[in-house]
């Protein structure tokens, strides 16, 4: 698209369409009746006959038909001209070409002057009536998909296209079918009540999800009968938030139900492994949360272009001066003449004299028509050209494509690419960004003892298995026995040997604990050593939301139970109050908690194969991992289902824990925890695993003696332990657990089914009834994961620091481990010194950074006077301390950048933030070489970036790879998403999309060094190639009395920049290389030269205009003295101008080429055949035609007159003599 | 077993596609700058030698017949009240000019390319259409030369037309006392394209081309109309007047000439002898107002047009540069070049 003039509004293309649909609907609805401005009742259809309608109550929600067009047949005119008028430029050119039709001041045929700006306004309108077209395409094939309807006539489901469906709809959907709108899961065919949806196209998150039905409809045993449903909902509003939904369902009986957003089946995921699932449509069409989250392509506006735009502006005043300078002239010109007309001067039409005043001011307009070419119309079409092809070769890179997953690098946000050439400020995100995210369970300590698994790499061992989390595809790896070795790193995870001592222990756990069941002894015999690591690796196993499939059937579920009367299944916490209260349990429902599950028969043959082969995908690597390592202890996870999770011991084969509640993780508690029922001691008992942080804080050692004693005994140690993980580098985990009471459970579950019921701040009500059960936690044991780094990056980091560019982390890991991994990457140098700030408080805060800034100043402000010791000390002592000294970035920063590393955690982080410390933050922080942010917030991170970006007035990059980095990589100038394993939030919020951390580098040193310079040079040229143009027709102004008139033709004035000269810029613009890519890489150095923008500086547009200024009095004179006082008529002079205009041109972007292709030589061969294909075609055209210009002939006579080649050659030569020189 | 789906996303790795276009890098090292230089310089200079010479060759006499000095012969002519006022040049020749000798009438700080005179004619009328001899083409810009103060139109209409230059001139040459007329030839001094395609006359009604112009007027400064503005030719009237042409092919710049005639004929076609001419002028043209000068120019030609030194001199300055510059760039590679050698 083109670019507009100062600002560009670039149309949210499907989002802004859905949207005023919406608030037209909801403004409908607030007219129509007050009360329902809140929420949204939905009622079912079936209840009203649709025929007559009137009464329906969803009759005023919007249908399901989607129509993302922006135009109509007849509306596409009016509107899309409306959108583009918006563009500045466009109609500062229409209003030009208005002028011409002023006949006072009309410059060129008033047609013609049209051309241009018709030319660029249909090139934009034919591209936008493709994409329109293409969005009806899609959109009429989306409305005319099929779904099955309850048809209340029939009495049946009825096939019925998509956008025939209404809210209030029962449809039936089976397995594999999208979803057509947001339905509320009524039934399912599955025995859990379950419906499994892919969320891919919403998110990019392959792993299964699992929805629920709702609670009232879970106990139907029959099938779901539409004619019963006689509920009413009420929901939100639509909003466009994907992870929330709020409402009750109200039955007849007058019962309210909380339906949440498990409830809910969005728009667009795929039904998977469900056989057929019945649901109400509650949300259709744009109202639907996939639809209002539709929002368009990013827009940014580089710093180039802001620049550019500066001077663009600076383009008007050089023409208003211009204009103002010939119309001056002009008066006085007039003025000389007196009450004398000459008589060559023309009378107004009128044939009255025309004052020498009026004819300035007339004149003026004339010459904005005449010297428009100055303010470079085809430069935002240019530009955006550019672009584009600079996309596709960075697309195209072999370099950035990464083999292991497929995946290259993607542009997402078309615009920006030369502000990759100008970063200053990298912030990074640790987890999956410098690391592989592909986390590797190393170290645990149960009880207060150590014990480490070593991992083997079985580098090309053949294993079927796919990695977690990555969807097998039809013919993909896993179902090929030839599996490529590069698929090694997948398996780490799995590959853990365990430790023999643990193992033991385990074993000998289990052991026992079958014996004591067998005996029906308690269980609280087993010395408390055994019975910890036994909660322990069920706590690995349990506190998750890992789902379990088998690889063979892909997304197949197991361990599915066919029977649902046995005592643990029930799903409603109301109905386990209950049950809570019976004193005595029937005998044989304890036993059968006890036997393992009863699978499906078939599915227990697949299971006893394909045992080992079970796949857990998980929302977090890390929870995965702890399954992986919890099974290599055979302590596996066999099966989960929302109210149940069964768990294969040794001895004591399959156990069934019942899942009351998952408290889910999140940041701010920083850990989660399930409620479960322990089938073997019939506790209620919550696992909580998270954060070391906040668990230790939330563990209370027993109060009596011995316990207590012992407890804190392992406290003590498991500090320890996780201080030595951290300082390897491990990420801690600590578990830990909490057996309730009946009584004290009664009573919490009291609070949170008020809160789970609740529709206003459910979420701040369940995160307090969450900070309620989480406490006076026991002390279980602590995990430590390795997340390796990433290949390449501490060479990646060197040779980014080298370029100049100024790395800070920002990570929510703990201190100590991000430091470890910081030293790992080379981030942090050990002879670097390290400042760290821990604060806890604002004073505190404040204090130490004051204390910092004080001590860099003292230790490293010399005096500026150059001191021969020092140097001779620096020279020597360069790289074994920290000196003084402008390191290897520091001189072309306007601050002095020293051989400090800075450390920050959270806490402080957000005190340093503050309005008050912010300046001496970034004081502090600019002047150290890294920066390293622990334990930081999304929304930290994100106001770190602003701030510096702000502040400091720098360029910013962020890269991460998580949900919890989409704040920080929409706030950066340029963000970068990593592929990787934490779905594609971040990805969908990025700029780039990079698959490894590594190929940052060619991406900013090579590809971004090259698509700036070549941008800067690009419009740098323009700009001199419209000046130097338009200067010849200035020049001539003083030969002409000041009347506007040019001796270059209309047809070459309008279509030089458009036509005759634009190729080969454009070509150079793509493919120039200033530097090889070898070189750039070898040098880093050489991007600084992007990020102290040297290619485009202010001066130079100066400069370049003093050079156009220059080559066109060059070009103007050298002709005008070679025809003065000759019989040359106004073309046949002005036509060898604008040839030799041309070639100098030409043959300055030759100049200013630095690699030269094939493509250079045939765009300029064709260029110049272009001219004079156009010129001969044109000037041999029509006699007549083309008042007031007549070009007949002319250049046929021209290239008969050896004046006019001696001409072409003497000129360019003169005029860029000095560009040799 | 080929894996196909494994790949599917990896770039095409063809040189274009990788940005490995073969390429030429002009390294502009010492050893090709500075023969480049020289061999330039040292062409330009060539070339300008000869356009010099070759400018050289051409002989031009030149008069100023304005009158603006008191003792200038058409002094008296340039009077408003004067009308059909004559003078007379005389100039002498003290060699042969050789023929074919172009007789020019040059004007200065006259703007025919000023933009508002530059539009005022109809092309359409000039082909001869007679429909728009009186109706108006709408994209005409005549006025206020469109129609006279009795509305009738004006044909052709314009200021261009309107201003057309009407000094006529004779030349004798002077053979002992007695005048001898030289011959002027005004065919063909207009562009071929002009007089055969551009131009036309109205087809005549009755055979003749006066009822042609029928309904329409005269421009207002002209003294007879179109259809008579060559009594002697009858075919170089109306608009297919070579004096007409040639004028409304508009000059560049305010100081410019205009082919009047040629001497090709008779005793004068290899050029005009030794001795003394005399230039009888029919002043009618006035200039004085605007500060304008009038003057005849007789001249041959060469292969490249009139005499004009500036661009021999052009290429001369542009090739010593490009020499001296070569010169100079030698001495500073030559002083690195040892500079260097020192250092190692």
């Amino acid at each position: 698209p083109m670019i507009g003039f100062f600002g560009r509004s670039m149309a949210r293309e499907t989002g802004e369409s859905g949207e005023t649909k919406s608030t037209k609907v909801k403004k409908h609805k607030r007219r129509k009746s007050k009360k329902e401005s809140k929420t949204r009742i939905v009622h079912a259809n079936i209840l009203y006959d649709l025929t007559k309608g009137g009464d329906n109550p969803n009759r005023h929600y919007a249908n399901n038909k989607i129509k993302t067009t922006k135009y109509t047949l007849l509306s596409f005119l009016p509107k899309n001209l409306f959108e583009q008028f918006h563009r500045f430029a466009n109609v500062y050119f229409v209003f030009i070409a208005l002028l011409n039709f002023v006949p006072v001041v009309n410059a060129f045929q008033p047609e013609l002057a049209l051309a241009p700006v018709v030319f660029i306004l249909s090139v934009t309108a034919i591209k936008d009536l493709w994409e329109d077209y293409r969005r009806h395409r899609s959109d009429k094939e989306i409305n005319h998909m099929d779904c099955l309807v309850y048809s209340r006539n029939e009495k049946q489901y009825v096939e019925k296209y998509w956008k025939e469906l209404r809210v209030g709809d029962f449809i039936r959907l089976r397995c594999n079918e999208i979803l057509p709108a947001d339905v509320l899961l009524l039934s399912s065919s599955d025995p859990d009540r379950l419906c499994h949806i892919e969320t891919a196209t919403l998110d990019g998150e392959t792993n299964l999800k699992q929805r629920q039905v709702v609670r009232s409809f879970i106990d139907l045993d029959c099938e779901f009968d539409p004619f019963k449903y006689n509920s009413v909902i009420e929901c939100e509003k639509p909003n466009n938030d994907l992870n929330r939904f709020r409402g009750y369902i109200i039955h007849r009986s007058g019962r309210r139900d909380g339906l949440y957003k498990d409830n809910l089946l969005l728009r667009g995921c795929t039904i998977r492994n469900t056989e057929e699932a019945v649901g109400i449509v509650i949300y259709a069409g744009h109202e639907t949360k996939a639809m209002l989250n539709n929002n368009g392509p990013r827009y940014k506006r580089s710093k180039l272009e802001r620049q550019m735009n500066v001077d663009v502006f600076w383009c008007v005043v050089i023409l208003l001066v211009m204009c103002l300078f010939s119309a001056i002239g002009h008066g006085l010109w007039m003025f000389q003449y007196g009450d004398k007309r000459p008589v060559f001067d023309v009378l107004s039409p009128e044939g009255t004299d025309l004052s020498p005043v009026v004819s300035a001011i007339y004149l003026f307009l004339t010459m904005i028509i005449v010297f428009q070419v100055l303010i470079p119309i085809s430069l935002f079409v240019s530009i955006e050209i550019v672009k584009i092809c600079q996309v596709y070769f960075i697309h195209q890179d072999m370099e950035l494509y990464d083999e292991e997953t497929d995946s290259h690098l993607q542009c997402r946000a078309l615009n920006i690419t030369e502000d990759l050439g100008q970063m200053q400020y990298i912030f990074s995100d640790k987890t999956g960004t410098l690391t592989e995210n592909k986390m590797v369970f190393r170290r645990c300590t149960v009880a207060g003892v150590e014990y480490s698994a070593v991992n083997q790499y079985k580098i090309e061992a053949p294993n079927l298995t796919v990695a977690p989390g990555a969807e097998p595809k039809p013919n993909g790896p896993a179902f090929c026995p030839n599996t490529l070795p590069s698929l090694f790193m997948y398996h780490s995870e799995k590959d853990i040997t365990p430790d023999p001592q643990l193992m033991d222990k385990v074993n000998e756990c289990s052991s026992q604990m079958e014996f004591m069941r067998f005996h029906s002894q308690p269980l609280n015999q087993i010395p408390p050593d055994l019975c910890d690591i036994f909660d322990f690796f069920i706590a690995l196993t349990i506190c998750n939301t890992v789902v379990v499939s088998s690889p063979n059937q892909p997304r197949q579920k197991v361990g599915r139970p066919t029977t649902r009367n046995y005592l643990l299944s029930s799903p409603s916490a109301e109905s386990t109050l209950t049950k809570l209260n019976e004193e005595k349990r029937p005998e044989h429902d304890l036993q059968h908690a006890f036997s393992p599950t009863r699978p499906n028969f078939e599915k227990t043959k697949a299971l006893a194969q394909d045992e080992c082969e079970l796949r857990y995908e998980a929302e977090s690597p890390d929870e995965a991992a702890l399954v992986y390592a919890a099974r290599a202890y055979k302590c596996a996870l066999v099966g989960r289902l929302p109210d149940q999770v069964t768990v294969e011991l040794p001895h004591l084969g399959k156990l069934s824990f019942e899942l009351l509640h998952t408290l889910g993780f999140d940041s701010t508690r920083k850990r989660m925890s399930v409620v479960v029922k322990h089938p073997l001691t019939e506790q209620i008992t919550v696992y909580s695993k998270g954060a070391d942080s906040v668990i230790m804080d939330l563990i209370r050692p027993g109060t009596d003696d011995c316990k207590g004693k012992r407890q804190r005994k392992i406290l003590y140690k498991t500090q320890n332990y996780l201080n030595l993980y951290a300082a390897d580098g491990l990420r801690t985990l600590c578990i830990a657990k909490k057996v309730l009471s009946k009584e004290e459970y009664a009573s919490w579950l009291q609070h949170h089914l008020e809160a789970e019921t609740a529709i206003q701040r459910r979420e701040e009500l369940l995160f307090e009834s969450a900070l309620r059960l989480e406490t006076n936690l026991q002390l279980l044991g602590a995990t430590g994961i390795e997340d390796r780094l990433q290949d390449g990056v501490p060479e990646t980091i060197a040779s980014l620091r080298k370029a100049g560019l100024q790395i800070w982390v920002l990570t929510g890991d703990k201190q100590e481990t991000a430091i470890n991994i910081a030293y790992a990457c080379k981030l942090l140098d050990p002879e670097e010194e390290i400042i760290t700030l821990n604060a806890d408080s604002q004073e505190a805060c404040a204090v130490l950074l004051e204390n910092s800034l004080h001590y860099i100043q003292a230790k490293f402000l010399c005096n500026p006077r150059p001191d021969p010791q020092a140097a001779r000390d620096y020279a020597g002592i360069h790289f074994s301390s920290p000196v003084c000294s402008p390191a290897s970035s520091g001189h072309s920063s306007p601050f002095l950048v020293h051989r400090l590393g800075l450390v920050i955690d959270g806490r402080t982080l957000a005190y340093a933030l503050d309005k008050s410390l912010e300046d001496d933050f970034l004081a502090v922080a600019r002047s150290c070489r890294s920066v390293l942010c622990c334990r930081s917030t999304p929304l930290q991170k994100s106001m770190v970036v602003k701030l510096v970006r702000n502040k400091l007035k720098v360029m910013t990059l962020a890269i991460g790879d998580g949900a919890n980095d989409v704040s920080m990589i929409q706030v950066a100038d340029v963000g970068v998403g990593i592929s990787g394993q934490e779905g594609m939030q971040a990805v969908m919020a990025s700029d780039f999309a990079l698959p490894r951390f590594r190929y940052l580098q060619k991406l900013l040193l090579v590809h971004g060094h090259w698509c700036y310079s070549r941008l800067a040079n690009m419009i740098l040229y323009f700009f001199y190639k419209n000046a130097m143009f338009v200067a010849l027709i200035f020049w001539y102004q003083f030969y002409c009395g000041f009347s506007g008139s040019a001796m270059v033709d209309q047809w070459y004035l309008i279509f030089f920049n458009l036509m005759f000269s634009a190729f080969p810029q454009l070509i150079t613009g793509t493919l120039d290389k200033d530097v090889s890519a070898e070189t750039l890489q070898e040098l880093p150095q050489l991007y600084m030269n992007g990020q102290n923008s040297e290619e485009y500086k202010p001066y130079m547009f100066w400069m370049n205009m003093i050079d156009a200024f220059y080559q066109s009095l060059i070009c103007f004179f050298i002709p005008y003295f070679a025809y003065v006082d000759s019989d040359v008529d106004l073309f046949t002079w002005g036509t060898p101008i604008t040839t030799l205009a041309l070639f100098t041109i030409l043959l300055h972007l030759g100049i200013e080429t630095k690699t030269w292709t094939l493509m250079n030589w045939m765009s300029i061969g064709f260029s110049i055949a272009l001219f004079f294909t156009v010129a001969l075609c044109y000037n041999a055209s029509c006699p007549t035609c083309f008042s007031p210009s007549n070009t007949y002939w002319i250049m046929q006579k021209l290239l008969g007159d050896p004046i006019f080649y001696l001409l072409c050659v003497v000129t360019p030569i003169a005029a860029l003599l000095p560009r040799y020189i | 077993m080929k894996n196909e789906g494994k790949s599917a996303q990896r770039p095409d790795n063809t040189a274009f596609t990788q940005q490995r276009l073969p390429a030429w890098q002009p390294i502009l090292s010492a050893g090709i700058v500075i023969p480049g230089f020289l061999i330039i310089g040292l062409a330009f200079i060539g070339i300008g030698i000869g356009l010099f010479l070759t400018s050289q060759t051409i002989q031009v006499q030149e008069m100023d017949y304005t009158g603006v000095e008191k003792d200038s012969p058409c002094f008296r002519c340039t009077i408003p009240s004067n009308l059909n006022c004559t003078c007379e040049v005389t100039f002498s020749l003290s060699t042969l000019f050789t023929g074919p000798v172009f007789f020019y009438y040059g004007l200065s700080n006259y703007y025919q390319n000023f933009r508002r005179y530059g539009v005022s004619k109809d092309y359409n009328q000039l082909t001869g259409d007679t429909r728009y001899f009186k109706s108006r083409s709408p994209e005409e810009d005549c006025s206020p030369y469109s129609y006279d103060s009795n509305n009738n139109p004006i044909v052709p209409c314009g200021a261009i037309a309107n201003s057309i230059f009407n000094d006529t001139f004779e030349l004798y040459q002077i053979i002992n006392g007695t005048k001898k007329q030289v011959p002027l030839d005004g065919r063909g001094i207009s562009w071929w394209t002009d007089y055969n395609i551009k131009y036309r006359n109205p087809s005549p009604v009755n055979g003749s081309l006066a009822k042609a112009f029928d309904g329409t007027v005269k421009p207002i400064n002209w003294p007879r109309p179109a259809y008579e503005l060559d009594l002697t030719d009858p075919n170089n009237n109306g608009f297919l007047n070579q004096d007409f042409l040639v004028w409304m092919r508009r000059a560049a710049l305010p100081q410019f000439r205009k082919l009047y005639r040629r001497i090709t004929d008779g005793d004068y076609a290899a050029g005009l002898p030794a001795g003394n001419y005399s230039l009888t002028v029919h002043y009618n043209y006035p200039v004085l107002s605007f500060d304008g000068r009038k003057k005849v120019v007789f001249s041959n030609v060469s292969w490249m047009g009139g005499k004009n030194n500036f661009l021999g001199l052009a290429y001369l300055v542009v090739g010593s540069l490009c020499v001296v510059m070569s010169v100079v760039m030698l001495v500073v590679y030559a002083k690195f070049k040892f500079s260097d050698d020192d250092d190692a």
